[in-house]
This record gives C-alpha cells, sequence and structure tokens, in this order.
C-alpha cells in the first residue's frame, strides 16, 4: 500500500470528487447545503476534467430537484451511470423518482448533506429529518460521521450499488460535514478504480432501455400481480448488507481504514451504549474514549449502513454485558412510537431476542433520545449527559439533550462546563466580516498547516444569517492527534478580532481562556488603543492574562491596493504569533498559497498581496496591557428599553448570541412571531451615513424610495409640532400647492439603522449650486453623528403619518409620504430587490397579504432573530408567510380563494342581518367603492361601526361575520419571489395562477441568478453571462416570462425598472393592484451577484433600459375594454450599444477575460436579440392598436 | 507622379495613414482602408490603465461577496485561466491584421506610467506590429509636478521602450509644452523615431441642466491643421525624427499643406469616421489631380518645401501675426 496523500478539504468537495470520477452524468440542482457539490462537478466539467474512463461527464442543471430527480433516472434507464447531489425539501421532491429508481432495481448514488426539512420554520443547517422522510424510497442509506468518511463511504456506496442493484443514499451532516474542512486521506485514482467492477458496469448497461433490443418497463400493473412483483425484490435487500460489508471489506484491503455496517467503540464489557449516525458518533467516540478511560464502562456503535437494517449484523456489534441502549436520533418524528433509529434499535432488539446471535447477560433496555436539530450543537458534555441518565434506574426515554425543554421535560440534564478539549491542542476563534475576506484566509491557513506539517487541522465556519455587514466566526483546531471535535470551539487559545468595532456589539473574549492570545485589528496604534476598548474587554485582558497585539490591517490593506481586503495580512500576523510554523516558512507558504489562489488573476493582484504580507510583519505590535480599566464605555444592551417583552425576553437573547439558552417556553408553539421586531436591532454596521441638506433639498421624494433598508424616510407635518423637536433637527417648508399653510418637511436617515449604500445619494438629482459635488444628501462619517441623529429619527418617528386620503400616492413624491412597513431587512447593502418591496408596503401594507417564496427575499425578510415586516400606529400591516420555493403562486392563490370566501360568507351574513345592523349601513358597506385610498378608509370606518353593533348583538350570525367582517374591507394578496421560482421551480404553478383569473399581484424579483445560492444560472439569466453553471456564459437568451403572461390576454404585465423610471414603477404598482384579475409585475433588480459596486445600480438600470434590454411596458387588459391599446411600451427603443451596459458588471466582463473571442459572438448575439426584441415589441403594441381600433369603430 | 514616402523607416506607398480610432477593430474596415490607399493604419490604442484597473476590478468583485454567507459562499465560478488577462485579445488582433493586408500594422499603447507598460511594447512587436505608437497620455494637472519633471517623464518613457523592442517608435505629443521645440529635440535624442503632431484630447464640457462634467468628442474640421502646420514647419529638417501630422486632415489640399510644411505622413481619422474608408481614395485622386495641374512629380518634391527652414519669410511660423490678422478679416 503506496503512503496515502493527504489533503486538507471539506466533504462536499470531497465527496463531488468520487461522484464526478465515477459517473458519467449529473443533473442536480442548486439547494444549501448540498450546492457546492453540484458547483465543484459544473467547475470541472467545464475545465474539462475527466473522469475514470476518460471522458468529461455531463453536468445539467434542471428546473427544481423534481426536475434533476426526473433526469436521474431517465439518464439511469438509458444506462449510463449517473448521480446527483441535495438536500432537505430537495430530497423530497426527488422522492416520487426514487421509488421508482429502487422499484426498478437500478444502481446510483444519491449524496446528500443532510438539512433540516421545514416545518414551523425553514432551516439551512443540519439534521437528518430529509433522509429519514426518505426511508420509504426502498434505498439503501450510508450515513458517514466525518469528512474522511464523507469521502469513503462515497466510494463504498458507488461500489457496493453496482453489486447490490439497490440505490443508495449517501448522507453526511450538512454544514458540520458537509463544510468542515479536515485533513484526510485522499482516495488516489487507482484506488478509486479498483473499488468500481467493470462488469457490473456493463450489466447496468445491459439493462438499460435501448430501441435495439426493447422492452417495455414501467408498466401499471393490476391488483392481480402487483403485490407479487413487488415481493420479487426481496433477496437483493436481503443480499445487500453482505454486499456492503464485502465492498468495506475490499476497501480496508486497498486502504487499511476498516469499516463494519456497524462499528463498536469502547469498553468490551460496557453497560451503557450509545447508537448514533452521522458526526455526532464523532462527539460520542471522543467522550466514550475520555469516560473509559475514566473507568466509566461505556460504548458506542455508530450504524454505517441503516437501511438494508442488518439485525444480526447490529445484535453481534453490542457487548453481551450492555444494559442499557440509548439510540440518539438527529431528526423528529412527532407521534411515533420513537424516532427512526430508535424504532429499528427496539425493533431489533425484539427480533433477535429469540434468534442465533441473542448472547446478552439480560435483555438490554432500549431508551431513545433526540439531539442537534437544525445543527444543534452535540458536544461531549451533552453526551456525559446521556451517560450519566442512563445509569438511573428508570432512564427517561424520548428524552432530548442539547437543549432545555421546560413544557414537556423532556430534557437531560447535563454540565455545560464538562470539556475534553485536548489542552495541548491549537484552539483558534478568529471574528470578521463576510467581506473582509478573514474565512479565505482562514481557509487557507487550515490548508498550509494541514498539507506542510504533521499536524491535523480542521476548520469550521459560522456564518451570519443578514446578507449585510455579515459576520463571520472561524473555529480552527491543530494537534498532534486526529481531531474528532465536530462542534464549535468555547474556550481558544488564541482569539482575533479583525473588525474594531466588534468589541462594542460581541463578547469575543468570551471565548478566550486564561493564558490566550488575542489578535485584534486596530486603527489605533499600540499604545493609544487601552483606552478605546469597551470595559469589560479591558477587563477581560486583565482578568485573563491575555497576550494582546495590534495590527492596522486596513491602513496596510490600503497601501498595497488591496482596498478592504484584510484577509492576507491578518493570516500573517496570525502565522507570526501563534509559532505553529517557523516564522520564515509561514510567510514563504502563505505566499505560495497566495500565488495558487490569485497567482492566475495576474502580477499585479499578486504583487499587491505579497506586499501586504511584508507590511503587515512591520505593523504587527504587542501591546503592554496596563493594570487597570480605564475605559468609560461599555458593550452596548442588543435592545432598548422600552422594546416589547418578547422582543426583550427572547430576541435580544437570539441577538447576544445567547439564542441557545433560551428553553421551550420561550418559543411560539406554531412559528408564529410578531411582526416589525427588526426596529429593535440597531446594527451600526456602516461608517457613513447620508446628511440631509434642506437648502439644497427640491423635495421629489427618490431618495426614500430607492432606499433598500427604509432608513431614510419623509414626512409633511404641521409646523407646531416643532416645539418639541431636539435642536440638530432638520425641517423646512413643505413645497408645493398642495399643502395647507404651514406644513413642515423632514427627510429624515436612521443612522444605526443604515447601511451605508449611498443609493439615496446617487438618485439625488438636486446640486449645490456653490459646489455642484455636494446634494442634498450627502455621506457623512456616521460616529460623530449616532447620538445625535438617533434622537433626532426617535422625534421624526413620533410625528403624525400623513393622512394617506390627502395624498397623491400615483407620483413618486407623493407615495414616499406612505410610510414603509418593511423596514430594516437582512438585505445586502445596496439591494434591488428591497426597494419595490417596500414600496408595495407603502401602498398596500396596511391591507396586504404576502406569500413570499423562498430565496433571498425569504430569508431577508423572515430570517430570525428580528422581523422586518411591520405594522403601522392602528396595528394594520402585511401578514406575511413563505410556504416553500416551489409552490409560492399556489400558495398566494390560495390566500385569495380564502379571503374571497370570507369575504363572500361576510356579505351573506351580513345581507341577513341587515336589519339588525340598519340597513343604511349594510348598504353603504356591500355597495362600498374601495378603488381608492379613500374609499378604503370609509369601508373601514364603517366595518368598525359593524362590529361595534355585532358585539350587542346575540345571535350566531353576528358572532359568525364579527370574525368575518374585517373581509369586508379590500384585501390586497401578493405572490412575491425571485427569478428561480418565477422562471424555474415555481413556473408550472405561477402559469397555472395566471390562468386562474383569479385577483392576485405578482411580484418577480428578477437578478436573473439565482442569488440566495451563490450565482447559479435560471432561466431569467441573459445570454452572455457568466455564472455557475454557465461558466462559459449563458448560450441561450433569457426567457421573456412577460410576453407568456401577455399571450392569456387577461392577465396585467408590467416590466419595470426603478432606477429607469420610479414613476412608472409607482403607476405599475397601482395599477397591478387595482387589476381585479391576475397581475404580474417583472421587476429589474441589480444584485450583488452581477459584481459591481451596487452604488452604481440605478445607472445600471437606467442603461439597461436606454440599451433596449430592458424595455419598459405595461399591458393593461383594462384598456382593451376603454377600446384603448393595452399594450404601453413605456420606453424608447435601443439607443446605447448593449455592450455600454454589459460591459459595466462582472458577470459579462469577466468572459471577456476569459476568452474574448466567445464574448464577441456573445455580445454580438445579444445586441441582435435586443433589437430583434424591440421590433417584436414595437409590431405587438401595433397589432394591439389594430385589434381594438375596429371594436372602438364598431362602437361608435 | 511618386506619392510614395518615408515614415520613421517604413517604405509607405504614399503618405496617407490611418490614425488611431475604432476603425481598426474590425479587420474588414481595415482591409476597405488598404483597398482605398491607405499606406499604414495605426491600431486603436491599447490603455494600460485601463487594463490595470480591469485587473484589480476583476479580483476584487469575483471575491467581494463570498464567504460571507452561508448559503452562497461565492458568486461566480472561476475559470482555470484567464486568457484575456493582459490584452491577448489586441495582440492577436495585431496579428489577424497583420494577415488580412499588407501595408504596415502601427500598434498604439496607451500608458502614463514607465515600466508597466513595457512588457505590452515588447508583446507588441511579438505579435508583429511593424511599428509602435506610444501615446503619452498625460494631463499635467498636478501643481506640485514641474515641466521639467514632466519632460523627464516623457523622455524615460520613450527610451526604455526604445531599449526594449527593435521596431520604430513613434511618439504621439500634446501641444502643451512651454519649449516645443526643445521638447522635440530631446525626444530625437532619446531615440523618437519619429512625431505625431498633435494629440486631439477628449475636451471635458459641462452639461448644464445636470451640472455634470461630461466627456465631450466631437470631430475635427479642417481648420485644426493650423497647429501642427506651424510646427512640423518649425521641427522640419531640425530633428532626425520623422514627422507625422494629425488633427484635422480632412482634404487633399490639408494634406498636401502638411506636406509642404514638412509632413512625411499625413494622419486621418474624424474624416475617415464621417465618410468611410473610400475617403482614402478620393483625397489620393484629388491630390494627383492638384499634383499634375500643378507639375509636382513627387511627394519627396514637396516636402518640406514650405518649411521654417525653407520659406522666403521663416518669421512667418514664429510671429504671434497678431494685428495682421485682425487687418486681414477687414
Amino acid at each position: 500500500m503506496k503512503q496515502a496523500q493527504m489533503i486538507t478539504i471539506d466533504a462536499n468537495e470531497a465527496v463531488a470528487r468520487i461522484a464526478y470520477l465515477t459517473n458519467e452524468v449529473i443533473a442536480i440542482y442548486p439547494i444549501t447545503p448540498a450546492s457546492p457539490m453540484g458547483e465543484w462537478a459544473d467547475a470541472w466539467s467545464a475545465a474539462g476534467k475527466k473522469n475514470l474512463w476518460q471522458t468529461v461527464p455531463v453536468v445539467v442543471e434542471m428546473q427544481s430537484e423534481g426536475g434533476a430527480a426526473g433526469a436521474v433516472h431517465g439518464a439511469l434507464q438509458s444506462g449510463s451511470l449517473t448521480t446527483t447531489f441535495t438536500a432537505s425539501q430537495g430530497l423530497l421532491l426527488m422522492i416520487p423518482n426514487m421509488f421508482k429508481i429502487a422499484g426498478e432495481l437500478t444502481p446510483t448514488v444519491f449524496h446528500i448533506a443532510s438539512r433540516t426539512v421545514a416545518t414551523h420554520a425553514l432551516s439551512i443547517f443540519g439534521d437528518h429529518s430529509d433522509v429519514m422522510a426518505a426511508r420509504a424510497t426502498g434505498w439503501a442509506m450510508m450515513p458517514s460521521c466525518s469528512v474522511q468518511e464523507a469521502q469513503d463511504f462515497a466510494l463504498i456506496a458507488q461500489a457496493a450499488t453496482l453489486e447490490a442493484r439497490v440505490p443508495f443514499v449517501h448522507f453526511f451532516d450538512g454544514f458540520r460535514t458537509s463544510h468542515e474542512i479536515q485533513k484526510i486521506y485522499q482516495l488516489s485514482e487507482e484506488q478509486i478504480r479498483a473499488m468500481i467492477d467493470e462488469e457490473l458496469i456493463l450489466a447496468h448497461r445491459q439493462r438499460a432501455l435501448n430501441p435495439d433490443h426493447p422492452f417495455i418497463r414501467g408498466t401499471a400493473q393490476n391488483p392481480d400481480v402487483f403485490f407479487q412483483a413487488r415481493e420479487t425484490v426481496n433477496p437483493f435487500y436481503q443480499a445487500c448488507p453482505e454486499i456492503v460489508q464485502k465492498t468495506m471489506d475490499r476497501f480496508a484491503q486497498l486502504t487499511g481504514r476498516r469499516y463494519h455496517l456497524f462499528d463498536y467503540v469502547g469498553h468490551p464489557e460496557a453497560e451503557r451504549v450509545v447508537v448514533i449516525m452521522g458526526s455526532g458518533a464523532e462527539t460520542v467516540e471522543e467522550t466514550v474514549r475520555y469516560l473509559v478511560d475514566s473507568g466509566e464502562k461505556v460504548g458506542l456503535v455508530k450504524v454505517r449502513l441503516f437501511r438494508p437494517f442488518s439485525v444480526s449484523h447490529f445484535i453481534k456489534a453490542l457487548p453481551p454485558t450492555v444494559r442499557v441502549i440509548a439510540a440518539l436520533d438527529r431528526t423528529k418524528e412527532p407521534g411515533s412510537a420513537g424516532e427512526p433509529l430508535f424504532l429499528d434499535v427496539a425493533s431489533a432488539l425484539q427480533q433477535a431476542q429469540f434468534g442465533p446471535e441473542w448472547s446478552f447477560n439480560d435483555p438490554p433496555r432500549a431508551i431513545g433520545g433526540r439531539y442537534g436539530l437544525s445543527s444543534k450543537e452535540f458536544t461531549p458534555a451533552m453526551v456525559k449527559g446521556i451517560f450519566d441518565e442512563m445509569k438511573q434506574p428508570q432512564p427517561k426515554t424520548h428524552f432530548t439533550i442539547g437543549i432545555l425543554d421546560d413544557v414537556s421535560g423532556t430534557s437531560l440534564p447535563y454540565d455545560p462546563a464538562f470539556s475534553i478539549e485536548k489542552p495541548e491542542e491549537f484552539r483558534g476563534v478568529f471574528f470578521g466580516l463576510g467581506s473582509d475576506g478573514t474565512v479565505s484566509a482562514n481557509k487557507n491557513s487550515i490548508k498550509i498547516i494541514g498539507e506542510n506539517t504533521d499536524y491535523w487541522a480542521q476548520g469550521y465556519f459560522v456564518y451570519d444569517s443578514k446578507k449585510a455587514g455579515a459576520v463571520t466566526v472561524s473555529h480552527l483546531r491543530f494537534g498532534k492527534e486526529p481531531i474528532r471535535a465536530p462542534y464549535l470551539i468555547r474556550q481558544a487559545n488564541f482569539v482575533a478580532c479583525h473588525q474594531f468595532n466588534f468589541l462594542e456589539k460581541f463578547e469575543i473574549l468570551e471565548y478566550a481562556e486564561p493564558g490566550a492570545t488575542f489578535l485584534l485589528n486596530s486603527p489605533y496604534p499600540p499604545d493609544k488603543v487601552w483606552d478605546h476598548l469597551p470595559r469589560s474587554v479591558q477587563q477581560a485582558i486583565i482578568d485573563k492574562q491575555l497576550t494582546f497585539y495590534v495590527v492596522d490591517a486596513y491602513r496596510v490593506a490600503r497601501e498595497a491596493g488591496l482596498g478592504n481586503r484584510i484577509n492576507t495580512i491578518m493570516q500573517t500576523c496570525f502565522f507570526a504569533i501563534s509559532n505553529i510554523l517557523p516564522r520564515e516558512e509561514a510567510i514563504a507558504q502563505i505566499k505560495k498559497a497566495i500565488q495558487q489562489t490569485y497567482g492566475k488573476r495576474g502580477e499585479l493582484v499578486l504583487q499587491a498581496n505579497y506586499q501586504a504580507v511584508d507590511q503587515a510583519l512591520e505593523n504587527l505590535h504587542r501591546v503592554e496591557v496596563p493594570g487597570k480599566v480605564t475605559s468609560t464605555f461599555d458593550r452596548r444592551p442588543p435592545v432598548p428599553e422600552d422594546a416589547p417583552e418578547f422582543v426583550r425576553k427572547v430576541t435580544a437573547l437570539m441577538l447576544a448570541g445567547h439564542g441557545d439558552d433560551l428553553p421551550v417556553s420561550a418559543l411560539p408553539c406554531d412559528g408564529t412571531f410578531p411582526s416589525g421586531t427588526s426596529k429593535y436591532e440597531k446594527r451600526n454596521i456602516t461608517e457613513f451615513i447620508p446628511v440631509w441638506d434642506e437648502e439644497v433639498c427640491i423635495q421629489c421624494g427618490k431618495c426614500a424610495l430607492v432606499c433598500p433598508h427604509a432608513v431614510i424616510r419623509i414626512k409633511a407635518y404641521p409646523e407646531s409640532y416643532l416645539k418639541d423637536a431636539p435642536p440638530t433637527f432638520k425641517h423646512t417648508t413643505a413645497r408645493g400647492r398642495e399643502w395647507p399653510e404651514g406644513t413642515a418637511y423632514t427627510i429624515q436617515v436612521s443612522p444605526e439603522d443604515c447601511t451605508g449604500c449611498e443609493l439615496c445619494v446617487q438618485v439625488c438629482p438636486a446640486k449645490n449650486k456653490r459646489e455642484t459635488r455636494l446634494k442634498a444628501l450627502n455621506m457623512a462619517p456616521q460616529r460623530p453623528l449616532r447620538e445625535q441623529e438617533s434622537e433626532n429619527w426617535k422625534f421624526f418617528l413620533s410625528l403624525p403619518e400623513y393622512d394617506r386620503r390627502e395624498l397623491k400616492i400615483a407620483s413618486v413624491k407623493g407615495s414616499q409620504f406612505l410610510e414603509p412597513l418593511f423596514e430594516f431587512s437582512g438585505a445586502c447593502s445596496g439591494c434591488g430587490e428591497t426597494p419595490y418591496i417596500k414600496l408595495a408596503t407603502q401602498l398596500f401594507g396596511d391591507r396586504m397579504i404576502v406569500a413570499n417564496a423562498t430565496g433571498c427575499s425569504s430569508i431577508y425578510g423572515g430570517n430570525l432573530p428580528t422581523t422586518p415586516w411591520s405594522k403601522n400606529r392602528e396595528g394594520l400591516g402585511p401578514a406575511w408567510s413563505n410556504s416553500l420555493f416551489e409552490d409560492n403562486a399556489e400558495f398566494g392563490l390560495g390566500f385569495r380563494v380564502s379571503i374571497d370566501k370570507h369575504e363572500q360568507q361576510a356579505r351573506e351574513l351580513l345581507e341577513a342581518l341587515r336589519s339588525e345592523v340598519g340597513e343604511a349601513l349594510a348598504s353603504a358597506i356591500l355597495d362600498a367603492d374601495q378603488s381608492d385610498e379613500a374609499g378604503i378608509y370609509e369601508q373601514r370606518q364603517r366595518v368598525r361601526e359593524l362590529k361595534e353593533k355585532l358585539a350587542g348583538l346575540d345571535r350566531p350570525e353576528a358572532r359568525r361575520l364579527l370574525t368575518l367582517a374585517d373581509y369586508l374591507v379590500k384585501k390586497s394578496v401578493w405572490i412575491i419571489g425571485g427569478d428561480g421560482w418565477a422562471y424555474d421551480i415555481g413556473f408550472g404553478g405561477l402559469d397555472h395562477v395566471l390562468a386562474s383569473g383569479r385577483d392576485v399581484n405578482i411580484l418577480v424579483l428578477d437578478t436573473e441568478v439565482y442569488s440566495n445560492t451563490g450565482g447559479q444560472m435560471s432561466k431569467a439569466t441573459p445570454l452572455g453571462a457568466v455564472a455557475k453553471f454557465a461558466a462559459g456564459g449563458k448560450r441561450t437568451p433569457k426567457k421573456d416570462l412577460a410576453l407568456q403572461a401577455i399571450s392569456y390576454g387577461n392577465v396585467y404585465v408590467a416590466r419595470v425598472a426603478f432606477g429607469a423610471n420610479d414613476t412608472h414603477t409607482v403607476r405599475a404598482f397601482l395599477e397591478a393592484e387595482h387589476y381585479p384579475g391576475p397581475s404580474l409585475i417583472i421587476a429589474y433588480s441589480h444584485c450583488i451577484a452581477h459584481g459591481y459596486n451596487l452604488k452604481y445600480g440605478l445607472q445600471q438600470q437606467k442603461l439597461a433600459v436606454e440599451s433596449g434590454y430592458w424595455p419598459l411596458f405595461r399591458f393593461n387588459p383594462l384598456l382593451i375594454q376603454e377600446g384603448k391599446n393595452p399594450f404601453v411600451l413605456d420606453s424608447r427603443g435601443p439607443k446605447v450599444p448593449l455592450a455600454e451596459y454589459m460591459y459595466n458588471e462582472t458577470r459579462y466582463k469577466v468572459l471577456n477575460k476569459i476568452d474574448p473571442e466567445v464574448a464577441r459572438k456573445l455580445l454580438q448575439q445579444a445586441q441582435q436579440n435586443v433589437e430583434d426584441r424591440w421590433h417584436l415589441y414595437q409590431q405587438l403594441a401595433q397589432s394591439w392598436a389594430k385589434l381594438v381600433e375596429p371594436a372602438k369603430e364598431a362602437e361608435s | 507622379m511618386d506619392l510614395s514616402t518615408t515614415y520613421m523607416g517604413l517604405k509607405l506607398k504614399n503618405p496617407l495613414v490611418a490614425s488611431a480610432s475604432p476603425l481598426s477593430r474590425h479587420v474588414d474596415v481595415v482591409r476597405q482602408l488598404e483597398d482605398a490607399g491607405t499606406a499604414a493604419v495605426v491600431m486603436y490604442s491599447l490603455f494600460e490603465e485601463q487594463i490595470n484597473h480591469e485587473i484589480r476590478e476583476l479580483d476584487y468583485f469575483l471575491t467581494a461577496h463570498s464567504e460571507g454567507h452561508a448559503e452562497a459562499l461565492s458568486y461566480f465560478p472561476e475559470p482555470e485561466t484567464y486568457n484575456n488577462l493582459h490584452a491577448e485579445d489586441y495582440l492577436e488582433h495585431i496579428q489577424r491584421l497583420k494577415q488580412a493586408v499588407d501595408i504596415p500594422i502601427i500598434a498604439s499603447l496607451n500608458g502614463v506610467s514607465s515600466g508597466g507598460w513595457m512588457r505590452y511594447a515588447r508583446s507588441m512587436e511579438e505579435a508583429g506590429a511593424d511599428a509602435i505608437e506610444l501615446n503619452i497620455y498625460y494631463i499635467a494637472a498636478n501643481p506640485e509636478v514641474s515641466a521639467q519633471q514632466v519632460e523627464q517623464m516623457y523622455l524615460l518613457d520613450v527610451s526604455t521602450v526604445k531599449e526594449q523592442v527593435n521596431i520604430p517608435v513613434a511618439v504621439k505629443l500634446s501641444p502643451y509644452f512651454s519649449a516645443l521645440a526643445n521638447m522635440a529635440k530631446k525626444l530625437d535624442h532619446a531615440g523618437a523615431d519619429a512625431l505625431v503632431l498633435f494629440n486631439r484630447f477628449y475636451q471635458p464640457d459641462i452639461d448644464l441642466e445636470n451640472l455634470e462634467v461630461v466627456p465631450n468628442l466631437t470631430l475635427s474640421t479642417s481648420n485644426e491643421i493650423r497647429l501642427p502646420l506651424r510646427w512640423i514647419a518649425i521641427l522640419y529638417g531640425r530633428v532626425n525624427a520623422s514627422l507625422a501630422a494629425t488633427s484635422g486632415v480632412h482634404t487633399a489640399e490639408d494634406v498636401l499643406k502638411l506636406l509642404m510644411a514638412g509632413a512625411d505622413v499625413t494622419m486621418l481619422c474624424s474624416a475617415l469616421l464621417k465618410e468611410g474608408p473610400g475617403k482614402i481614395a478620393q483625397i489620393l485622386s484629388d491630390m494627383m489631380d492638384w499634383m499634375e495641374s500643378h507639375e509636382y512629380e513627387s511627394v519627396e518634391q514637396m516636402k518640406g518645401s514650405m518649411s521654417y527652414k525653407n520659406v522666403a519669410e521663416p518669421a512667418a511660423f514664429e510671429r504671434a501675426n497678431y494685428i495682421r490678422v485682425l487687418q486681414s478679416i477687414k
């Protein structure tokens, strides 16, 4: 056996490599946390990397996981070695095909980065609820516990499936294993080849559908034979475990790594044994070893083949001395007699009792427990808690561990202080921003250490659920012993804080153990920094006797021309201080890594990074720690004291990073959370905020319209209110004849919620006449303004809202006096989607119900801790929910149907109660005109009166009407989602809802790519753009969804771009909502996935329209009835070359750098498409006009 | 009739050269230029600054939002290699043009720093360019930088490029030198094989409605030949470098005047952009008509005939001519 090569790698990459090398066809659909596997495969395929048989596998991206499974099924049936990667809902969508694939005895392996299935909430994190939902499909199931095993089992499963003909689900824990970087033994291509039996591949080919030797598969069967036919497969399942074991044995011969269907670890005479699968097994194993060393008789059975579950192998794996067996499940099946692994263990024990393998002194008791849902930490302390419970005479079963269940009392107690971390191991925790490169630097460091020393290495990364100002925490372990610790570091001997202002926000030094080293990126030099630290930080440094270093990394980065990328600088400092490698060698290795990472991006980039490395060392200083606390300030409380109780008691803990401590009773039982809590989270993530110059302002309202986070707002109010204004509160007289005498006007910025995107400054059309670089809004440092403007913001919010009935809301100016009911979301700074959502809430928020497809908008709109969908002073506001990714249009249609039914019943009841409530009131309500704000306002008043009357009526009809009366006020149903939903996975449903004729408003936030999962191509991706799965530039044009919708003739359709024409956008929203049938708004949304500074997002929108790429139009079927042309082209024909638009964005430009010839051709083609489409639209407009004209003539 | 001329050692069939413009981006247009009689083509400029900017920008945006969000560790696929990071497409275009036409192709390099663009000069030579035109685009806006420093920078650039390549190197100048004749001499010494007079800078304009400074590209008119005409006349016979006239060449008369002032070649841009490659043929034919009717035998014969050195009253080129011009209006 050759010495195996060691690499540091995460499981996604390791598994993808095996799958790629051993397959020919890969059909995928992106889903967290499995997406990287598909992306690796696509990247290799694009680069022409070959598989074991020296051919390049085909990678196809489908429109959904259901589609991917169908394509996989088809490819398998036609004889290709085929695989896919997925997780969570994705796996659920594959289940129908999985039944078929198994029923037809088809060999394949699906690799699953196990992820929580959405229930009361979505979660992107890891547990086994997805694979457990696929148990009934008849697939073999192999869980792997670590990155090493994930690679190994990917191969073992592939080899075994070919022989067994039973398809395999190979799964490993999402994020915890899929994204953990570990040093592992890499399988060589020779080893992989030696595992795959060519004869079995030929057999698979021969079973394929082929017109040259035709047969029929997939018949429909009747009661006479279906049952018997279904039982024909039994021998295959009976043989499967032995085949897997044989395959494992062959693998052991080739690699030296020996696995069994059930692997036992622990005391040979253990009395207490845990049975577990997945990464938790690693934690249990380490804890068992520790406890056995301390004299405890405990053990562990690691499940390697969960299905088919081999009772005999399982029983044989247990020591005969075992008295209690705890089966741990990382999933929850409410209402079952136990979770899946427990049920199998209990059933196995029951079945084995009378069989030959039964060897126990006493029949062991089986208990079951749940742990680790949604990547909840599972630590040695918890394992010890379980083993302690197992000592009890009546150990608890169906327990939970790792939470405090004060509702049902399921949770086991444990001592969180129990730790088995090895003192000699390096444990580092690094706090950074997503944008500063901290994680990529750490990934680099792990590679350097893992591949250049004999240290074992592990890296795990915790990301933010907010997109703007996203915080990352990296957990790195290095040691002389293999690292089996799939849980976060609690006590580190190295803590690095890459952002100075984090000290005010997070309890960073909580992670530092006494005597640890603390590295801080500080704008202050070593002799000045102390007084700028919060009190608690100073105290911790003194108490824990930390060795404290500072470096001004931002200055070094700036000087090297690296902007805000401090990654290589902080990495260099880390190596310089940690002494894991000799300093010179470390520097050489960092430079080598830089060469590998950045080399292809050119000498200029390389040199800048080298310079940063060299400069880092010169700027790294140790701080002499004074003996006393001197600071006058400290960390701020996470939420203000006057926040509502739920926010103070629940949200605040989550914000402070203590959500794990919340007991079950603190959380709602059905996923219901209060609206509008984002306002209590003051994130303070920007250094610069816009400042209003009331002298220069022309009061156009554009700034408020474009603000993605609703932090810049406008009010008009009676001057009399100003008597209570704070001294620095700005105001001027409201311009225009529409205002009564004495109306004041203010534009106010919330300094602590602003993300500093500058869109407002960019859009501001007013220039200072003396100094034209100044506008009515100018960016200024936030820190000196923070307190003052916060006070002003508070006062501003206390001012009354202007009467909606009096505003001209059809204009940009008028609409921006309306209160936004979507605020301070977690969207990216400069987001191009949120201004549309916010506008809808301004116009219709007080009567709006929203179905939101999964994607960016559901994450920034619904990811805890806080909620941006809010309510107005009267307590009215959007009711919001997210069902799934694929079903959003249908979900929203359900709202409409239900609301219409409510309204109909309310009207029926009101008819019946006419005399009791009063004729006049009843008629007024039933005949109300609710076509404008005034009409809706008056109806609300009437309904209020009705409810008062109903409350006094003692009739069942009155009580029923009381619960339905609010539906007599017009409700506005909105179906919101991105292009991935509307163009791809949800298109079938969207199309059906458009065809339904129902009054729903569909808003498609079109970023032209799967933004939330990292830029995969969708059918909205334009020709020539580079995206994942279109690495060489997309070769087909964007689908014209608008045109498809127009073809129905009775759907209102608008294509808008607020950066190009904001008035048009406002008008389209109003018309769409007013239209009594289905409406579709396709909204151009600039996005970070386009690759440019989003402060220029509005200019790009303008260019998109001016180049003819994004023609603005409205198709309003109501106009047909009026004898007018329904198709109104609202923008002019192409007037700037398309290249002027495209080549401002990396998604297009990068292709020119990769392959200029292809880029040129695609640009030409794209330009041609733009012109052709413009002609088509013109013709459409003309032909509609022709259609309408005769009708008009006939009428007259 | 012999229209041939020699420009920095290149034997040209006539003195009409297409100056740097977008026309050279298209192989078929360059073919049309050749067919119309153009003697040589200067390619569109390779902007060093822009290449560097694009490299930095690409590096930044490919990485900008990566590793920040659990669901999206990156936003772009990164290719194995970039085939056009350092203007490889420009270099390939030189090759394409060289294959497509027989007339000399002069590559144009626009840069501001010494050092950075040397690699491109060498690559241009390797790609087959017959000569290089250096376009040193520098607006001396910094009050701390003296005229001497600016001149030094030009000279250093020229001598460095000359050291790198064996093909001729022309320098395209701005007219904003205090002592242009002296500067020309220094450039001559630094090794410039030709001086191209002058660069027409994009002059900024103000958009009154939007209060913005906007670039404003206006095409030249024949009036503009007077500036190069004066300086070519002054420099003729006093520097070794060839002289090229550019700015405002629209008609055969313009060409004839500049040749008589001492230009070895005249370069056309606006005229071609406005009227297409065929314009060259028309100018050539007009030129020959004029030469025939005025009994000129060759371009060489007239070259420099009206230069400072050869005119009856050379002071006319030096004088401010203020009063006489005003009087002539009367």
